[in-house]
């Protein structure tokens, strides 16, 4: 018999459909946290140490630049994190599922973490090579803007209780946003800014030591992990609080 | 990269301040999200 709140996921005969479900995906999401987060304290440790013993002092910045392995991954993970939680929403406004709105939820706080963090450094590595802590340019006040949109979704959403206006709302909100991720990232192109262009695009070969380009390689695929890690905790709290009077956790607490 | 002494690896070749500002700044800033992810999860 089908439960309220049942989703189409839930009774479906494709086996990843099914996973949309939260009642399939919750002990799914449990049995991959330690995983991911292995992952990414293995690569975190491996990127620290190249950080700090196998890269080389920069010719021009000195031991300045090494903030850079924390830097540029919490930049691309703070816009790609944006991406990715739009799109859970998206996906929700379309297909109506429950557990893409729980899942652009758990990744706002996330996103909002590597916004903080890319600012955060940014500005103490403004301080010794720009002679300020803070310049109203064009890719700060953007990535300024990414911080204050995910803080708005978290802030709509909580404004409202029931989740399914919430998701609405937030999915709106988010989706809007996503027009900034561009401007970010081209920032740099398409004004005159104090802030340096790209020294790693797909482009073209990138303009650092190999050693540099590895320690920043390893600390964005720790980022990764992390963020994969911490999302999927936070995406099962929701999901026993959102479906704490459903059968199916009724009867999970019944037989804990 | 070889830093001789503890001292010169703290100094950062006068940079400390602004280089370990940021590394222990985004260590708290997971240690908190993390702690805090783990109270919402015993709690709900």
């Amino acid at each position: 018999m089908r439960e309220p709140g049942d989703d189409a996921g839930a009774g479906s005969t494709v086996w990843w459909l099914r996973l949309a479900s939260p009642q399939a995906f919750f002990p799914l999401a449990g049995r991959m946290i330690p995983w991911f987060t292995w992952l990414a304290a293995a690569s975190g440790a491996a990127g620290l140490y190249v950080a700090f013993f196998v890269a080389p002092t920069d010719a021009q910045q000195g031991e300045a630049y090494r903030i850079i392995f924390i830097h540029v991954p919490a930049a691309w993970m703070s816009m790609f994190l944006y991406v990715v939680m739009a799109g859970w929403a998206g996906l929700g406004l379309v297909l109506n599922t429950r557990l893409s709105g729980m899942m652009a939820s758990a990744l706002a706080p996330t996103g909002a973490l590597f916004s903080f963090i890319a600012l955060w450094t940014g500005a103490l590595w403004g301080k010794p090579t720009w002679g300020t802590w803070w310049v109203w340019d064009a890719r700060l006040t953007s990535e300024l803007i990414l911080l204050f949109l995910y803080l708005g979704f978290i802030a709509l959403k909580a404004a409202i209780p029931d989740p399914v206006r919430s998701d609405r709302a937030g999915a709106i909100l988010a989706l809007l946003g996503v027009v900034n991720v561009p401007i970010i990232y081209f920032s740099v192109q398409w004004w005159n800014t104090l802030h340096q262009g790209a020294s790693v695009s797909l482009t073209r070969a990138p303009s650092m030591a190999a050693a540099m380009l590895a320690g920043m390689l390893l600390m964005a695929f720790a980022a990764w992990m992390y963020s994969i890690a911490v999302s999927l905790a936070r995406v099962r709290a929701i999901i026993r609080s959102r479906e704490r009077e459903m059968a199916w956790l009724r009867a999970q607490r019944a037989a804990a | 990269m070889s830093w001789g002494s503890l001292d010169a690896f703290l100094a950062m070749g006068g940079y400390g301040l602004y280089v370990w500002g940021s590394y222990a700044v985004t260590a708290l800033a997971i240690a908190l999200e993390v702690w805090l992810v783990a109270r919402r999860g015993a709690a709900a």
